[in-house]
């Protein structure tokens, strides 16, 4: 047994930590947290200018052939530094998608310029009526010819205002059963028809609400067979619930072990002398490893050539439940100052656990919520029956 | 990376494996309940090499790295073993680290199965060493007074305490005990023994867990209510669902902390500390779970299920509470950080 991700995985753990001390800039941050919005063009674009978008895709068409255990060191960086991930990493999603599914003809038109960094594209699944089950989407697509017409709404389409493309989940057979009449396609957002809506959450991050009416998009643009859109979405379902969420739990570890070493500003004392700190950062500690270690086997079963749905729902579980007892744990810990906000000057430790409390709440629902991971865990790891 | 045990680790748990599913089924467990300590079982696996296995080749032994003991005690925690195998296995590796006359006498007799040894987890209080691990049985105890290293041997008379987890454990009054090392040495071999300890029953209580966790998941898929499995029903399903990823989560931790010990020695307190705070956790919370879904029948004691839970209680409590642990843990890490290992 070796628990070290190897040579190569620190050697580009290393390149992303160069990186972002050069692109994760005050600025980056500051915008990230006053417009809510995670994705920065200006790194989305250094990254690409890098061969970065894609590191794990085969040099080929465009990445650097990295391999899983590379990746995730990559991927803990930048959760690691709090840098925004949210464009590129569902940009990476559909990316993958069209790789393994689309048509030669999407293939060429998409994947070249999405690896030069010019756009971005939002997932579009969740609608006003469905979320956790997401085959029961009602968004119509109707065929017209050699085009589709599409009419319809999602909610939570996430970097829907910076992004050129929505990859979308319609109905294209509503006589069938539920998962055999759905149909993907890559939508273009500002071919009319589309309209975007912000939406505020409880983190400050925006989201969206988006509205389709009679919009018009050629065969081109849809991936994978008519009808078996459910199979598409299960690569992309895959690829999505692999995100833990490892590294926000290591950085509010290391904001709360330099809040609990550093004497406080009122009376000098330090909050580490206190033996019930130092218990919750050790549980943090004990967490914060397992969180790691789950989403690391993750990553470790899939570059055996393993496909790790149970060890990817177990990581996803562990890491958002996890960051949120944390984040809880710490705002309670301080006391009433635990809930001076992030961003308000006179916060402890800058506020970190508090945005973190609030932030970890969306960990636990969006990309699969932590109910849906525990089905999958009791069905496919322990061999339950279906749930009811 | 790679979490694949080797070939002969794999030989070595598949060795114990079939040792323990022999010497160790429910009955004997059973059996064994009113002393914790079945002598059968013990001399098969002293019998075995599972002391000696501990000891460096040097001494006669098998030079075993802490992660091939660490897998062994999950065979051990799955079988809910009656014998104080890692009790022994510690005091092995705290008496290769001493270089007195009076520790490689120990330290042979103990190799030879001729004088079991074990080591007090915490100072004698008042002139007692309280629950002793294999206090009951063992024929030496180690243990760390104001700064010294002592060795005591024992006489036949020890009252067998009753406790949760049926442990042969006793409270040994300290009397004409022999000074094996002062100073430093003394308080970093026991504090290095302590780590042990807890590195190797954090491995037992992942065993246990898992094994817990079997026998609920069969139960559940078998038992039903309204007409349906009671595995079924989402608040059974998703307990279970917990409970495993917490099991999971404490093997990757405990099998790590094992490895740290040759592999990654500036973690290895500290990895140990967490390791056994969350696995204590974890195997309270499988046995716990599959305990409370076999409903009635899981408070019987008729039913295996309740031998888990008593001892997924019992075992780790011989140390400290989980949040002790977490504070000490927290302090090694915060020193390790202070250095900038
Ligand atoms: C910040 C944020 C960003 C998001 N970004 C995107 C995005 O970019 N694209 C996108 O498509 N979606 C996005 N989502 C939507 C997200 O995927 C859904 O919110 C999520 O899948 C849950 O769906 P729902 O909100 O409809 O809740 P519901 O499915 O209605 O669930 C409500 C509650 O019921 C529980 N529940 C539902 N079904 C079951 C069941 N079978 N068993 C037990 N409990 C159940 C859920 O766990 C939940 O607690 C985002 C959400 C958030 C919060």
């Amino acid at each position: 047994m070796d628990f070290r991700l190897g040579e190569s995985s620190e050697a580009f753990r290393a390149e992303a930590k160069a990186f972002l001390d050069e692109h994760f800039t005050e600025d980056v941050e500051r915008m990230m947290h006053e417009t809510g919005i995670h994705h920065s063009w200006d790194l989305h674009r250094a990254l690409a200018d890098q061969g970065l978008l894609a590191p794990s895709w085969p040099e080929e068409f465009g990445g650097q052939g990295k391999g899983h255990l590379e990746m995730i060191a990559f991927h803990e960086e930048f959760q690691r530094a709090g840098a925004p991930t949210y464009g590129q990493g569902t940009t990476a999603i559909v990316l993958g998608i069209i790789l393994a599914l689309g048509s030669d003809e999407l293939k060429k038109m998409i994947i070249p310029p999405a690896l030069r960094g010019e756009f971005i594209v939002s997932l579009g699944f969740t609608e006003p009526e469905s979320g956790s089950d997401v085959a029961a989407a009602q968004t119509r697509a109707v065929r017209d010819g050699d085009e589709w017409v599409i009419n319809g709404q999602k909610m939570f389409t996430t970097s829907a205002q910076d992004a050129k493309y929505v990859f979308m989940l319609t109905r294209t057979n509503p006589d069938a059963p539920k998962h055999r009449g759905l149909t993907t396609f890559l939508v273009p957002i500002d071919g009319g028809g589309v309209e975007v809506q912000p939406v505020q959450t409880i983190s400050g991050e925006r989201t969206n609400i988006t509205f389709y009416s009679d919009v018009r998009i050629p065969d081109v643009m849809r991936i994978g067979e008519v009808d078996k859109g459910w199979d598409v979405m299960g690569l992309g379902l895959t690829l999505e619930r692999s995100g833990a969420h490892d590294g926000h739990t290591i950085r509010l570890q290391r904001a709360m072990e330099a809040w609990a070493t550093t004497p406080n500003e009122i009376d000098g004392t330090l909050p580490a002398d206190d033996e019930r700190t130092l218990a919750k950062l050790g549980r943090m500690a004990a967490e914060a490893e397992v969180t790691t270690l789950l989403a690391r086997r993750s990553a470790w079963v899939a570059d055996q050539g393993g496909r790790p749905g149970v060890e990817g729902s177990m990581a996803k579980l562990f890491s958002s439940e996890a960051l949120l007892r944390q984040s809880r744990d710490f705002v309670n810990l301080m006391g009433p100052d635990g809930i001076r906000s992030f961003g308000d000057p006179t916060a402890p430790a800058k506020g970190e656990a508090e945005y973190a409390l609030r932030f970890a709440l969306g960990t636990t629902t969006y990309g699969g919520t932590s109910e849906i991971q525990r089905d999958i865990v009791a069905r496919n790891g322990l061999g339950l029956p279906r749930a009811r | 990376m790679d979490l694949n045990p080797s070939d002969e680790q794999v030989q070595l748990v598949e060795a114990f494996e079939a040792l323990y599913a022999k010497e160790s089924p429910s009955e004997r467990v059973r059996s064994a309940e009113a002393t914790g300590f079945d002598a059968d079982l013990w001399s098969t696996l002293i019998e075995t090499g599972a002391v000696s296995m501990a000891a460096d080749e040097a001494a006669g032994g098998w030079g075993a790295t802490l992660l091939d003991l660490a897998l062994v005690a999950e065979q051990h925690g799955r079988a809910l073993g009656s014998a104080p195998i890692i009790d022994a296995q510690v005091a092995v590796r705290l008496l290769g680290r001493l270089d007195s006359g009076a520790a490689k006498d120990l330290l042979v007799g103990h190799l030879a199965g001729e004088r079991l040894v074990s080591v007090a987890l915490h100072p004698p209080i008042g002139g007692v060493l309280r629950m002793v691990p294999a206090g009951a049985v063992a024929d030496s105890v180690i243990f760390f007074d104001v700064g010294e290293l002592f060795a005591m041997d024992l006489g036949a008379e020890r009252a067998q305490l009753r406790t949760t987890g049926a442990m042969p454990v006793a409270d040994l009054p300290v009397a004409g005990a022999t000074s094996l090392a002062s100073g430093a040495v003394a308080s970093e071999v026991f504090e290095r023994a302590r780590d042990e300890w807890m590195a190797l029953t954090a491995n037992a209580l992942v065993g246990l867990a898992n094994r817990a966790l079997e026998i609920g998941v069969e139960y559940v898929k078998e038992r039903h209510a309204f007409g349906t499995p009671i595995g079924s029903f989402q608040a059974v399903a998703h307990g279970l669902a917990n409970a495993r990823t917490s099991a999971d989560g404490a093997m990757l931790l405990s099998r790590e902390a094992a490895w740290a010990a040759d592999e990654d020695p500036e973690r290895f307190s500290e990895l140990a500390r967490l390791a056994f705070g969350f696995a204590t956790e974890a195997a309270r919370e499988a046995s716990y779970a599959s305990e409370h879904y076999h409903g009635g029948y899981g408070f019987m004691a008729e039913y295996d299920i309740q031998l888990y839970w008593r001892r997924a209680h019992a075992w780790p409590a011989l140390m400290a509470e989980p949040d002790v642990i977490f504070a000490s843990a927290e302090r090694a890490r915060l020193d390790r950080l202070k250095k900038g290992a």
